[in-house]
């Protein structure tokens, strides 16, 4: 059982009211949006006798804080108007909206627009063009920063892995523009890609203006960037395991694969975990912005999905009203998923955002 | 060959951390092969950027003929003359320059401010403030209504539209906050004795000693203000307010429609060149400034995850 808590005695003080057997670095990272949904975490006497004044009234908290409340203002004024407006901004979903009158539209329409995307044909089209690209990013690039992460940590020289490690994070700091200039270089007719597929004896393939090819040139574009820059959360908690706990299990009689599979990837599951609950919480949000960048009208079919057609609908024929009602349903469906994520992980695994 | 090299400087750097019993064969197998692999994977990453470089010193003939990969071919520089003496181009520069600083200045007072006060325990309504943060990870106005307020606002056309809107990323807030609970309490109470105000122990105890993750933090809203160009091209009108992202998208959407016309054969090979050679120039600062600023980006993903 020790196995599977690869947790140092010293580092028990960062524990989370949430985690189960969860490893130092995934708890952490846990604790990091949990401490913040969950009671404080109180690690001195003295934080506990300031809990106590916690709950004195408001006017004597006011009293005594008010410069930390002051420099609250200007963050909740900006919370207030460019993040709870915006929230409430939806309800023109529901509400006739003319441009240039009230941000909250004019007089109410019921579900008017609602039925109106659940008829648009158009409409499910994109739905399901999110959910393939939603479900193919996470099925093929979530596994792959853990195993690059696996590779990594079997390298024995430090200097050989921090110059890989250096080399795979530089995508992730590319403006999209810039990667989905490179995609349109490299898918180039005479690009380099084609120029291997035509060495390897087929023909040159048009790749940006056939439909059937966007997953895999959005799929491939997407590992391009981010598997390199995924790995550091997950090297981060291999390195808080326990040698120790590899040592035991050598004495077991455990191989190299046996030691892999149950010291170190229970010690990174509970990041695992974590990490997946906020790719499913994103996945309706698929590279908007990337996917704007890249397609073009001939490749909508696999391409178009919800967020560039709002986009398209709303910005670009300003139909408010109706691009709300999507935008909308899309969020809701977001929060719904990340929400039974977190549930479901928090039954079975132990591990869960709060 | 690569990989026995590869794995020779493996070896021989690995003397003082070898995990005592002697190596199978297999295991030696694999991890040349691991280390070949990584190789390879390193390569691929690099090679659009290598890929890239050439094409923009390349002549556009040798571009279009498929013949630029790893080297230019055709060497000459008269595309970056073409596009350095575009005065647009320049202009969008600059715009990015000013944007980014504005941008990051106002976000980081922004976090700074509201992750101090929340990282201290005792602060009634706490958990209030970091769910009010926090909720907004998960669920947000959309496109549409932020659309609409920014316009409503008045914030067009101006450097607003860019600032404001993206203000706080929580994920900062998160890092900063830990950042600041981790902080000595015993130097804040010396300073509280003294007589200095909140403001004071702030500004002349805290931020002086936090330097390294404000360097993270500036760091971490300058790059995604540098790279962003979505929150222009909705908002700004005139190509003079443009940042460089959207000139390079500009040219990018222009050259592609070039492309599928397939008509003018000479449009097209240009577009090829001058996309190469103003890529370049874009990503040249970013890709310049990185082997040395890498570690705070590495160090402010570890200090929002593995706190204490």
């Amino acid at each position: 059982m020790t196995v599977h808590d690869p947790l140092p005695a010293g580092q028990t003080t960062s524990a989370t009211p949430t985690g189960g057997g969860s490893g130092p670095a995934a708890a952490a990272t846990i604790g990091m949006v949990a401490g913040a949904a969950t009671p404080g975490r109180r690690r001195f006497g003295r934080d506990r006798r300031h809990d106590r004044g916690a709950r004195t009234s408001w006017r004597k908290a006011l009293r005594r804080d008010w410069q930390l409340y002051s420099l609250l203002v200007l963050p909740l004024v900006f919370f207030a108007i460019f993040r709870y407006v915006p929230m409430l901004g939806n309800v023109i979903a529901f509400r006739r909206f003319r441009p240039g009158g009230s941000i909250f539209g004019e007089e109410w329409v019921g579900l008017h627009y609602v039925r109106m995307f659940i008829q648009d044909q158009t409409f499910w089209n994109v739905f399901q063009n999110t959910l393939i690209l939603g479900v193919l990013s996470l099925v093929i690039i979530f596994p792959l920063p853990v195993v690059l992460a696996l590779m990594l940590n079997e390298l024995r020289s430090s200097r050989f892995k921090r110059v890989i490690q250096t080399i795979s994070y530089l995508p992730h700091f590319m403006s999209v523009v810039i990667v989905a200039g490179l995609v349109f270089q490299l898918t180039a007719v005479r690009g380099t890609i084609n120029q291997v597929m035509t060495a390897l004896g087929s023909s040159p393939v048009a790749f940006m203006q056939l439909p059937e090819w966007f997953r895999t040139v959005y799929i491939g574009s997407e590992i391009w960037q981010t598997v390199g820059w995924g790995t550091i959360l997950y090297l981060a908690a291999l390195s808080t395991i326990d040698p120790q706990l590899y040592e035991a299990a050598r004495i077991d009689g455990a191989n190299r694969w046996r030691q892999t599979w149950h010291v170190t990837l229970p010690g990174i599951r509970p990041t695992m975990v974590v990490l997946l609950i906020l790719n499913i919480g994103t996945f309706m949000a698929v590279g908007f912005e990337k996917i704007l960048l890249l397609y073009n009208p001939l490749l909508f079919p696999t391409a178009d999905v919800i967020a560039t057609y709002l986009y398209r609908v709303g910005i670009g024929s300003s139909q408010f009203s109706y691009a709300t009602a999507i935008g909308l349903f899309e969020a809701i469906i977001g929060l719904t998923l990340v929400l039974s994520a977190n549930a479901i992980s928090r039954r079975v695994v132990g591990a869960s955002l709060w | 060959m690569v990989t026995t090299d590869v794995t020779r400087l493996d070896e021989r750097l690995s003397a003082s951390t070898v995990r005592g019993v002697k190596d199978t064969r297999a295991y030696t197998a694999f991890r040349v092969i691991n280390a070949t692999l990584l190789v390879v994977i390193a390569a691929v990453t690099l090679y659009p950027f290598v890929n890239l470089a050439a094409q923009a010193f390349s002549s556009e003939a040798y571009i279009n003929a498929g013949q630029v990969n790893l080297w230019p071919k055709g060497f000459n520089l008269t595309t970056f003359d073409l596009v350095m003496s575009d005065r647009m181009f320049w202009r969008n520069y600059q715009n990015t320059v000013y944007y980014t600083v504005v941008a990051t200045l106002v976000a980081m007072v922004l976090t700074t401010t509201f992750a101090y006060a929340i990282s201290k325990h005792h602060l009634k309504g706490r958990k209030v403030f970091i769910g009010i943060a926090v909720f907004t990870m998960f669920f947000n106005g959309g496109l549409i209504p932020n659309y609409v307020l920014v316009n409503e606002l008045g914030l067009r056309n101006s450097v607003w539209a860019i600032a404001l809107p993206n203000a706080i990323s929580v994920f900062n807030l998160l890092v900063m906050k830990s950042f600041f609970e981790s902080f000595s309490t015993e130097l804040e109470e010396a300073a509280e004795i003294d007589g200095l105000s909140t403001y004071g122990k702030l500004w002349r105890i805290v931020l002086p000693l936090s330097k390294a993750v404000i360097a993270t933090m500036v760091l971490f809203y300058a790059v995604s203000f540098w790279n962003s160009w979505f929150a222009a091209f909705l908002y700004m009108d005139h190509r003079e307010l443009y940042p460089v992202t959207v000139y390079l998208r500009n040219l990018i959407a222009g050259a592609t429609s070039v492309d599928g016309a397939a008509g003018s054969a000479e449009a097209t090979q240009i577009a090829a060149n001058v996309k190469a050679v103003t890529m370049l120039l874009t990503v040249l600062p970013i890709v310049c400034l990185y082997p040395f600023i890498q570690r705070y980006f590495v160090s402010g993903v570890m200090l929002g995850s593995v706190k204490q």
